[in-house]
């Protein structure tokens, strides 16, 4: 991780981890601000209409969380082959086929087997599609030297393709003008939120929010334990942070590529737990919507960091259900200046950190020092 | 394009209460340092003392924070490099700032182009560099690609290329630290004649000898301040090395020598025929074979870049060789099924490796992660898959015990150590497990007087434990201070073998350029 930005300055661990997140999200609200004044609009009206769509009520909540959930995973997905060096952009196609696995698993064996089998089978078959995925171009970077930036990127393309076909000619039902599968029997349906929370007698809100949001804060938990705590997240993070010591130590680096490559997409395969498992109970298209790339933004937000990921992932939520408040709610806003205030956000915390980080290590820091120094 | 010189005042760099701070560290600290004209300037300390951050503001890297700085008499604020140059101030810095595919010609050329016409341009520079390169002694092929040039060429270009934009004060940092014993004479033959047509010399070094040899006045710093500055009639090698460490340094060798060669062991490793070609085919090992005994250590020594790194790596595992076997006790490897670093480690093989930055530890981990890189499968640090992060940690503070690794922070960043107590982490490391075989590159670069004497002494140590010790090292000192048995090394192949007691060193560098011609 020697990219990460926790190298970038003389900052103490606590303003790096909690200060510097906090300077850039306000940086980039005051540059959203200035762009949503500038096309007329009150930026203190749109924010609060966000902040309240997003977290005033238990239905806005919800679909706060349930956004989160998917991102999680993807963040999740875009850190662990972070830490094994390798830039994984291809989050978006390795969670389109682990929704396919999810949704192939529901298809075949829904009807026949119950839930408590069923569901787990649906979670395998999710992740190994998505490990799978993964794994090809994570092949071709150890051992044929093809960049895995480059065919990540054309395996999102084959995945989305992959999955039309599918969909088009073998799956849809026939006689079915939408392009879906038929829906999944009762027994491969992720229970939702507001069912579980029912059933214990807990009034909520019907919203998409279902169990994986659950399993996303276990995945986060396991991506923790494995980076810190296990032998083999150790020999990842060697060979994500030098190769020529991993190398040394007798680590192989090839190795470590396909281990690396090969658990972010299953966990990148996880989406289709929320997605398709937990929501929508049929296979769709389109069904990941962009998630994996902003997994690259939460990842990059969240420092890589399962608990900086989670947190990332809730901003992102946030964004993603409060802004459709304000598009709703504030006329002439659209949901391009959603995006918008998005793309700040990455700005800010991705690039722009750098060139904030420095400024804030002098100005508050060394004043601090100096002044320490006097007394 | 450069006025003529004024008549030079006598002092032609006087730097005064110059302080610089990075963060909490004070890199210079009322540091005053004044060089006479036509003097060549000794500037000495320990890695961290603050010698290149001095030289790095009076050439405009760095802006320090307070003092003034006058260059011929004449106050001087200088902002960067070309205000250094205008100045009349170069440096030839230790890693070389020359464009490789360009020819030797352009790369001086490059920035100062004294016409829009580039063959006009040429001809001029050509010209100019003629009558410099006569009146210096400096000779380079102009024409030559710097890629090809050895490096005692490229560096003689690095004097030219400052000398041809008018420098009248030369800094040199480390100059000697990649040439051969001949080069570096050549070297300061060139710099005695430059002094004689009075260019001051400000030399940055580590090589106390060299110091002794060259210098007319030296300045000693420590910590960031000046604790030495005498004449060179004054000083000797033992003052200056206690006014860098702070106390008095054993140097050099320490028992007598006809007692350990006597002591000399079964052989451990046996390496026949080694031979070796990298990726662009050229052949990096020729035909190497060599015995480990226990009980002794044998001095790799050569000019860097002629075998000695892939002998460790072939030897370590690390790299495997295209031909020759190799027998370690009772296994013996072929190309086919050549060791790897665990079975190397697994059969009592340890490694301190050449390159600490990129080899020995992680820098991004905290200490203890790179306390237990390549032994963090050991059963004493797992338990099935998970790491014992605590016996790992309290592993960590008894090496630091041991090896006085400061500061004695196990959770520090392994890359926030200085050189010497990564060092000294890396040998508690390999040396914790009781190696039976011990290779070392570099023990000593960029580590500091005081952990060098240390290290040394650990390394005799293993030998006088019966451990089968390989030195590399570029240093001759070291491996005259270390080894039992020497072997040359030149393009690839062993050009002499010597006992320590046969060892001179102009005999060693003699077989270190031997086959150069060839």
């Amino acid at each position: 991780m020697s990219a990460s930005p926790g190298a970038t300055g003389p900052l103490p661990r606590w303003a790096d981890v909690a200060l510097m997140p906090a300077i850039n999200l306000l940086v980039a609200l005051v540059a959203a601000g200035v762009v949503v004044a500038l096309v007329g609009q009150s930026p203190w009206e749109v924010l609060s209409v966000l902040v309240r769509g997003a977290f005033g009520t238990p239905r806005g909540l919800s679909y706060t969380l349930y956004y989160a959930t998917t991102f999680t995973f993807t963040g999740l997905a875009v850190a662990v082959a972070f830490h094994g060096g390798l830039f994984n952009i291809g989050g978006e196609g390795q969670a389109i086929l682990g929704g396919l696995g999810t949704g192939l698993v529901a298809l075949w064996l829904g009807p026949h087997l119950p839930e408590v089998v069923v569901l787990p089978l649906m979670l395998v078959g999710g992740a190994l599609c998505g490990m799978v995925w993964a794994a090809v171009p994570a092949y071709l970077q150890a051992y044929r030297g093809s960049h895995v930036v480059i065919t990540t990127i054309m395996f999102n393309f084959l995945a989305s393709s992959l999955l039309v076909y599918l969909l088009v000619n073998k799956l849809k039902p026939p006689g079915s003008m939408s392009v879906e599968s038929q829906s999944f029997a009762a027994s491969a349906k992720l229970p939702a939120m507001h069912e579980m929370l029912g059933a214990l007698g807990i009034e909520w809100p019907s919203s998409p929010l279902n169990l994986s949001v659950v399993l996303a804060l276990l995945a986060a938990g396991a991506v923790y334990l494995f980076l810190w705590r296990s032998r083999a997240g150790y020999r990842l993070r060697a060979v994500g942070s030098s190769e020529g010591a991993a190398a040394y130590a007798g680590i192989g680096p090839k190795h470590q590529v396909l281990v690396a490559m090969g658990l972010s997409g299953a966990l990148a395969g996880l989406v289709g737990m929320n997605e398709i498992a937990g929501v929508a109970g049929r296979l769709q298209l389109d069904f990941v919507g962009g998630a994996g790339f902003t997994g690259i933004a939460v990842a990059l937000m969240g420092r890589n960091h399962p608990v900086g990921i989670l947190l990332a992932s809730l901003l992102f939520g946030a964004l993603f259900q409060g802004g459709a408040e304000v598009a709703f709610e504030v006329s002439g806003f659209s949901r391009d200046m959603v995006v918008t205030l998005q793309g700040f956000i990455v700005l800010f915390s991705g690039a722009m950190a750098y060139v904030i980080a420095p400024r804030v290590a002098r100005l508050v820091f060394g004043r601090m020092k100096q002044g320490a120094a006097h007394g | 394009m450069k006025p003529a010189p004024a008549p030079s005042p006598a002092i032609a760099v006087r730097m005064t209460s110059i302080g610089k701070r990075f963060g909490a560290v004070a890199a210079n600290q009322d540091v005053h340092l004044t060089v006479q004209t036509g003097s060549v300037h000794g500037l000495v300390g320990e890695n961290g003392a603050g010698k290149s951050t001095l030289m790095s503001i009076l050439y405009g890297f760095y802006t320090a924070d307070a003092g003034a700085i006058e260059v011929f008499g004449q106050p001087a604020t200088i902002r960067n490099a070309q205000d250094a140059i205008a100045r009349g101030i170069g440096m030839v810095h230790q890693h070389f700032m020359l464009v490789d595919t360009l020819t030797a010609l352009d790369n001086v050329m490059l920035g100062a182009e004294p016409h829009a016409l580039l063959h006009k341009a040429e001809g001029q520079v050509r010209e100019r560099l003629r009558t410099l390169m006569e009146s210096t002694g400096l000779r380079v092929n102009l024409d030559t690609l710097v890629g090809d040039l050895p490096v005692g060429d490229q560096q003689r270009l690095e004097i030219l290329k400052a000398l041809y934009r008018g420098a009248r004060v030369l800094i040199l940092d480390e100059p000697t630290a990649v040439l051969t014993p001949q080069e570096t004479l050549q070297l300061f033959e060139v710099l005695g004649r430059l002094r004689a047509a009075g260019t001051t010399i400000i030399l940055i070094t580590h090589k106390l000898k060299e110091v002794m040899r060259l210098c007319d006045r030296v300045t000693v710093m420590r910590a960031g301040q000046v604790v030495h500055d005498c004449e060179i009639a004054d000083a000797s090698v033992e003052s200056l090395a206690e006014a860098m460490v702070g106390r008095k340094v054993a140097m050099g060798r320490q028992a007598s020598i006809d007692a350990q060669a006597l002591q000399r062991g079964a052989v451990l490793v046996q390496a026949r025929g080694l031979g070796l070609r990298d990726k662009q085919g050229v052949v990096r090992l020729r035909d190497f074979s060599l015995d480990l005994h226990a009980g002794e250590i044998v001095g790799v020594a050569g000019v860097s870049g002629n075998g000695q790194s892939e002998v460790l790596d072939v030897l370590s595992g690390l790299g495997r060789p295209d031909s020759g076997t190799m027998a370690v006790g009772a296994a013996r490897f072929e190309p086919s099924r050549w060791l790897d670093p665990r079975t190397a480690r697994a059969l009592g093989i340890a490694h301190v490796p050449e390159d600490r930055y990129a080899r020995a530890m992680v820098m991004g981990f905290e200490a203890w992660e790179s306390a237990v890189l390549g032994y963090e499968g050991l059963p004493a640090y797992s338990q099935g898959s998970w790491m014992r992060r605590a016996a790992m940690k309290l592993a960590t503070v008894q090496m630091m015990e041991k090896f006085d690794v400061r500061p004695r922070d196990p959770q520090l960043v392994s890359g926030k150590f200085s050189g010497g107590n990564q060092q000294k982490l890396v040998l508690a490391r390999e040396l914790g497990q009781a190696p039976k075989i011990l290779l070392v590159g570099q023990p000593t670069r960029g580590v500091d007087i005081g952990a060098i004497e240390f290290i040394h002494g650990r390394l005799r140590a293993m030998r006088d434990a019966g451990c089968a010790v390989l030195v590399v090292s570029s240093e001759l000192d070291e491996i005259l201070a270390l080894a039992d048995r020497v072997i040359v090394m030149n393009q690839g192949r062993i050009t002499g073998e010597l006992p320590i007691a046969d060892c001179t060193e102009a005999r060693l560098g003699m077989l270190m350029i031997e086959g150069a011609a060839a």
